[in-house]
């Protein structure tokens, strides 16, 4: 049961952000920005950053819809987050997003933790400015989301079906469209 | 020295706004509704949660110059809130406020490190649902704020007068994008 009273039915970060929508909004466009908007980054390869620090921080709920939201952008690869999410170094992913992973993975323990040969690392493979600062984002935003999740004790679906559908959804909508509007047919 | 080529002689997370301006926009609207947005909390308060959170991630920027804003909402009183960063428990605060604070502290480790038995403590002291919600969202922010700013070895002054300056003009014109002639955005 969740810490305080959220509006029923509603999974994960979904119950806190209806119970706030003041806050709701700027986080909402925050992610739709970074993980969505243009990029040199595909959509596949910012969800599997914020994947794998969901799995870091132990963050059921994130991990999975945003596992699942990775997926669909991959072709539906289901196996390949799996593998990002236990040996990113290992996974058949470019060197440049291996690098990223190793920057975002160091940010979510503390941000002191990024290396200049970290950050050098991640430029031999071809990594820009606007890439490092955008893995570094992504990995602070999800130390964020993942603690409102959990902080707050919001409830999480058990069944994989639940996330694909949502993950379709966000896909084709944004973060913003899909959070705020009441009519996702997997509501219950 | 940053990480990234980020723009010259701008301290901390304004480094980062200005190389990133689309980001900025969000993280400021959303410091503005939770640090200085109407509440049950005062500003004070909820300038205190993010210092004691910006401490225990060691985020030497956000720790200082948020500091500084709690101050300025007291009248410059720093004495409240460096008691606050040493010892919460024993701080010249409410009860409540403590309790909270408890909440703030776990969620920096953790989220689910709260326990039913925090926010019950925090509701026995007169805590409503908002006030426990923002808590969380508010240790859970500076989680962010504080990684982007150290993440990305954002240029950290250290001169205490300069932090000052910093947290009075934080508690008297507030976090959201402003124009060149210094309108707020609507937002």
């Amino acid at each position: 049961m969740a810490h305080i009273t959220l509006p029923d039915g509603l999974p994960g970060i979904r119950g806190p952000m209806a119970f706030r929508p003041e806050t709701a909004r700027p986080i909402n466009e925050l992610v739709d920005i970074l993980l969505q908007g243009p990029h040199t980054l595909s959509r596949g390869e910012r969800e599997l950053i914020a994947t794998f620090v969901s799995e870091q921080n132990d963050c059921r709920y994130c991990q999975t819809i945003h596992g699942a939201i990775a997926a669909y952008h991959l072709h539906g690869d289901e196996q390949l987050v799996v593998k990002v999410k236990s040996d990113p170094q290992g996974a058949p992913i470019s060197d440049k997003l291996k690098a990223l992973l190793t920057i975002a993975g160091k940010t979510a323990e503390s941000g002191k933790a990024v290396t200049p040969e970290d950050i050098a690392r991640a430029r031999a493979h071809g990594a820009t400015d606007l890439e490092i600062h955008d893995a570094v984002l992504i990995a602070a935003v999800f130390c964020m989301c993942n603690r409102y999740v959990d902080g707050l004790a919001t409830w999480a679906p058990d069944d994989p079906d639940f996330y694909r559908q949502r993950a379709a959804l966000v896909a084709q909508n944004g973060y913003a469209a899909s959070t705020l509007q009441g009519t996702d047919p997997e509501r219950r | 020295m940053p990480h990234i080529a980020l723009p010259e002689g701008l301290p901390g997370i304004t480094s980062g706004f200005a190389f990133r301006p689309e980001t900025a926009r969000p993280m400021r609207e959303l410091a503005e509704v939770l640090l200085r947005g109407a509440n049950t909390l005062t500003r004070a308060e909820r300038e205190m949660i993010a210092t004691l959170v910006s401490d225990r991630n060691d985020c030497h920027f956000c720790q200082a110059s948020h500091r500084a804003a709690a101050a300025h909402h007291l009248n410059g009183n720093y004495a409240v809130v460096d008691a606050v960063k040493r010892d919460f428990q024993s701080a010249p605060i409410s009860p409540k406020l403590k309790a909270l604070l408890a909440i703030a502290a776990k969620v920096q480790q953790s989220g689910r490190q709260v326990t039913a038995s925090d926010v019950a403590a925090a509701r026995a002291a007169g805590a409503c649902d908002t006030e426990i919600h923002d808590a969380v969202l508010i240790a859970a922010a500076f989680c962010m704020f504080n990684r982007y700013v150290d993440g990305l070895a954002t240029f950290t002054p250290r001169d205490e007068e300069g932090y000052d300056q910093m947290g009075q003009r934080m508690a008297r014109d507030g976090y959201a994008q402003r124009d060149a002639d210094g309108a707020h955005h609507s937002s």
